[in-house]
């Protein structure tokens, strides 16, 4: 084995091992555990589940918006020789199973039984021998639709004469879903009556989804006589699903196993529960065979969940100058037809609180309104860190125009304005408590790698050739790693996470988890968080996670939880089961426990280290005969005490043609702090991943409607997702600050680059138009847009 | 209809459906999942598998299409349990992180360094821009594919030490940031 120098990071005393292959025996670059598998072809995703007698499922869906439906017809269906059952909205009724309860509390159709609210939605389904007769056979349903008038802008659902979406719920008349308000309003708007400067500033973040590779989808296996149900599932959230079929299927927990092999991305779009998966239970029971349900792209878009949809006002009030006083704004909120909101019960607009960013201020308030329209259910979705992407961009922007109208240099500006170090732990205004900061650094590093002086420089020369370049920045402060438990609960499911350690005889080990890895890579980061606590190699180390009956409870994947929550799981269990090998070490050695000291992977004897054993030897020991305490394993549940708060500083150059208005981003510098940095590698490589769908959110993706609720957005050749050619060479770099209250010092990364790298984009654009004297203009900037910003129309109809 | 084609070497020969997909024919009738659907539309490319030696999307080839040609899949890069330089490329430069758009990014990087054994940067990301990768933002995949090109013999067995990989990679950032 080979030592390396201490990492200038290092928060405790602890040593770089490598292996003898090259490996880090904890923290370090190590490549992926799971890509031999990938690379082969040999991953196993959901759709590569294939059981004997297995049927398949397709989903009629209603291609309007609104519309009640006058009648069925599915008797030229059933007749198909292959298929094996048609089920509609009146036959699940029946089961009293055609509505299911949504993670926000609201109610969702499984099929529909009285009115079609959202083109896409789910009418009916059909269970055939192969996929193809079953998309044959929903051509043969008749349906027959009485259609009404659409409300597919959010901005006129409120409207007196608008139909009311929502008359499923008792005594609606409108669609209003839920107003919502934080901070301080007599407080904010003293400031803002005092203050010398206040800028005002609507903005839309519009409506866009995550389009993971994979769609969405299921085989559901039944078992009549065991009355089991296995679930293979693209679930981020294994253990919460099992819990609410549980709930609504009326299965017994015990008797539902699901499983979350390989999943082909998530950001996400696979936290829900769709009417697809309760589609497929029902199947398999109803046909007593295994019936597995794949969405097509199409459905994947205009169906499952998407992300964003906010119309906001941004206000923000400052000093002459430069010193950021406070920020107000409301919002409306666009949650679809039913409020499917995947977000911790208290906090119906996730966690847009966190809206005064990274800035020191003296007030802030917000006000929220949140309606129903005639558009897919969802709300958040898409790495957003429960809606941190609409707060990060809000404040970020407004920083922004606070520079246009002061003159000031953006950087400078939010300097100016940083919390300070000394602040932490920070209690903002709307009264959440960030951890750690040491925000100067990270934009000091950012500005370097960036060269921002000698950008700014170059960008005064081209301006002179009439050239339209454009330095943007962001800094962000994201909120990751929910709960704690006592605040942060889902359905009733408190946030927290479980883990499980076993160290084998021969000393290798496995650690189970309850979240499930969309890409993130988790079979690699924790076995190295284990290795780091108890010197084995993480290549000794399985990481087991995505099946309910192999794995401890917890709530999952999203948000950026993983790392905050089950990665301090699996320290703390590592440590329990430390603890235990002390105490076998005490035993070995004939010392008292106190008289051993602790070196990655071995104890030894207080000043004597010939005198040690290794973690391997002690579980040997545990193993065998005699009366040292038996076995080397322990299982804990984690529940944070608080959210860890990452942060990060982007940079963002963007050319404008002049006579095309296409936005090329030339150069894009990410500088994240998560804390300690379990790999590098993967780590770079989430920022990067994030930083492109950021480019694509500001400069490509939406979710676009007609005025009669059609989705315009249906398909890649209209939903635009970036290519190798629209983005970048990345340029990323670091700093740490470690989490004061995680145990190993981490926070959660994996969407720190979706939340702030849009602001970055949009504000460089702007930047780049400011000859024009533009201020702002919405999402996405497409050269249309950019070409009406160009002529004095920046702000368009949706 | 009876369908007679070469999948990665070997004869094949199946009834099918006149209208099946290529992409469908070989998951679901051959067992060979490694190549995945992701669209409907030719705009993804994950599904991108080599028809007589050029990268195809097989979501829009028929099965029927392939009769007396030769179709190559992801499966057939590893040759005698060693992998393509590619695959190894794609280990070692983090280029892949959800695997589903893997092997169609591996199959096309495959067919530009069999034509093009030295690409530039430009080159790479033409070659790969009908295919989409929702997790890397694409430069370790550039990464990835100049590694194989570097590399045109691979390294032995599945990977190589930590420190080669650190070293190939233009600028490797360091771990902390107080220095």
């Amino acid at each position: 084995m080979t030592i390396a120098p201490e990492a200038p990071h290092a928060t405790h005393r602890r040593r770089e091992f490598t292996d003898n292959d090259g490996h880090p025996v904890g923290y370090g670059r190590m490549l992926r555990k799971e890509d031999p598998r990938f690379v082969r072809g040999q991953g196993k995703y959901v759709d590569d589940v294939v059981l004997p007698g297995m049927l398949h499922l397709a989903i009629l869906r209603s291609p309007v918006a609104h519309a009640r439906i006058l009648s069925i017809d599915t008797s030229a269906a059933e007749a198909h020789p292959k298929v094996k059952a048609v089920v509609t909205g009146a036959d699940l009724a029946k089961q009293g199973l055609a509505w299911m309860p949504t993670l926000s509390n609201d109610v969702q159709a499984v099929l529909v039984t009285d009115k079609v609210r959202f083109q896409g939605q789910e009418v009916a389904f059909v269970v055939a021998e192969d996929r193809y007769s079953a998309r044959d056979a929903l051509e043969l349903i008749d349906v027959e639709y009485d259609v009404l008038p659409a409300v597919a802008d959010v901005r006129n659902a409120l409207a007196p004469d608008a139909p009311v979406i929502r008359d499923d719920l008792d005594g609606k008349k409108d669609n209003h879903c839920f107003d919502w308000e934080t901070g301080d309003e007599a407080a904010t708007a003293k400031v803002f009556d005092e203050a010398q400067v206040k800028v005002t500033q609507d903005m839309v973040y519009p409506r866009v989804h995550p389009a993971p590779m994979e769609t969405c989808g299921c085989v559901a296996d039944f078992e009549r006589v065991a009355g089991k149900l296995t679930l293979w599932c693209t679930s981020q959230a294994p253990h919460a699903h099992r819990t609410l079929y549980a709930l609504v299927a009326g299965i017994p927990e015990h008797k539902i196993r699901v499983i979350s092999p390989d999943i082909g991305g998530g950001f996400g779009n696979k936290v829900p529960i769709y009417p697809g998966y309760v589609c497929s239970v029902v199947a398999s029971i109803v046909t007593g065979k295994p019936v597995k349900w794949m969405e097509d792209r199409a459905e994947n878009l205009i169906s499952t969940g998407f992300a964003r949809d906010y119309v906001m006002r941004g206000e923000i009030a400052a000093t002459k100058d430069g010193r950021i006083q406070a920020i107000r704004t409301n919002v409306l909120a666009d949650h679809g037809a039913f409020n499917g909101t995947a977000a911790p019960v208290k906090y119906p607009a996730g966690f847009f609180g966190v809206f005064t960013g990274s800035y020191d201020l003296d007030a802030a308030y917000c006000k929220m309104t949140a309606v129903y329209t005639n558009k897919a259910p969802g709300g958040v979705a898409y790495a957003c860190s429960f809606r941190i992407t609409e707060a990060v961009y809000l404040v970020e922007r407004l920083v922004d125009c606070l520079a246009y109208e002061l003159k000031m240099d953006p950087a400078e500006l939010r300097r100016k304005n940083f919390i300070r170090p000394e602040q932490f732990p920070y209690t903002t205004q709307t009264g959440w408590v960030y951890d750690s900061g040491e925000y100067e650094r990270t934009l000091d590093k950012a500005m370097e790698l960036a060269d921002y002086a000698g950008l700014r420089r170059e960008q005064a020369q081209r301006r002179e050739h009439g050239e339209l370049m454009g330095i943007g920045m962001s800094f962000f402060t994201e909120a990751v790693g929910a709960g704690p438990r006592k605040d942060m609960d889902i359905l009733g499911l408190g946030m927290a996470d479980g883990c499980e350690l076993r160290v084998h005889p021969t000393g290798k080990a496995v650690v189970r988890l309850s979240v499930q890895s969309q890409g993130q890579g988790h079979e690699t980061t924790f076995a190295q968080i284990v290795a780091e606590e108890l010197g084995i190699p993480p290549e000794d180390i399985d990481v087991v996670h995505g099946d309910t009956d192999n794995t401890p409870f917890g709530l999952g994947t999203y948000g950026s939880r993983s790392t905050p929550v089950s990665g301090a799981a699996a320290a703390l269990v590592a440590r329990k089961v430390r603890d235990k090998a002390r105490i076998i070490a005490s035993g070995m050695l004939e010392c008292s426990i106190a008289d051993l000291e602790w070196e990655k992977g071995s104890f030894h004897v207080t000043g004597d280290p010939t005198q040690s054993v290794t973690i391997q030897d002690i579980a040997m020991r545990a193993h065998g005969a005699g009366d040292l305490p038996e076995g080397l394993e322990a299982q804990i549940c984690y529940n944070p005490e608080n959210l860890t708060y990452p942060f990060g500083c982007y940079i963002c150059v963007v050319d404008v043609d002049p006579g095309t208005a296409v936005v090329k981003v030339r150069k894009f510098v990410a500088v994240d702090d998560c804390g300690t940095q379990i790999n590098p590698m993967i780590i770079e490589g989430q920022v990067q991943g994030g930083c492109a769908e950021g480019v694509g959110m500001a400069l490509m993706q939406m979710i676009a409607f007609d005025e009669d609720g059609n989705c315009l957005s249906a398909s890649f050749m209209d939903y635009l997702i970036p290519t190798a050619l629209e983005v970048p060479h990345w340029i990323n770099g670091s700093t740490v600050t470690p989490s004061p209250h995680h145990p190993i010092g981490a926070k959660g990364v994996g969407e720190s680059a979706t939340v702030g790298s849009p602001p970055a984009v949009v504000n460089a654009v702007i930047d780049a138009l400011a000859p024009f004297g533009i201020r702002h203009a919405d999402m996405p900037l497409t050269p249309s847009r950019v070409w009406d910003a160009m002529q004095g129309h920046p702000t368009p109809s949706f | 209809m009876r369908l007679s084609t070469t999948v990665n070497g070997e004869p094949v020969i199946r009834e099918i459906e006149p209208r099946t997909l290529l992409v469908h024919f070989l998951r679901d009738d051959l067992g060979l999942t490694g190549t995945h659907w992701g669209c409907d539309t030719s705009n993804c490319g994950t599904c991108v598998v080599w028809l007589d030696g050029e990268p195809v999307k097989s979501c829009t080839v028929l099965a029927a299409m392939t009769g007396g040609h030769e179709v190559r899949t992801v499966e057939s890069l590893e040759k005698d349990g060693v992998l393509d330089p590619v695959q190894q490329g794609f280990m070692e430069c983090h280029g892949l992180q959800c695997g589903f758009c893997t092997p169609g990014m591996l199959m096309t990087a495959r067919a530009l360094l069999d034509r093009d054994p030295d690409p530039s940067e430009a080159t790479i990301r033409e070659a790969i821009s009908g295919q989409i990768c929702r997790c890397t933002g694409y430069t370790s995949i550039v990464h990835s594919v100049q590694w194989a090109a570097d590399h045109p013999a691979g390294a032995p067995g599945d990977t190589v030490a930590a420190e080669d990989a650190a070293a190939d990679e233009p600028a490797p950032q360091p771990v902390g940031g107080a220095s």
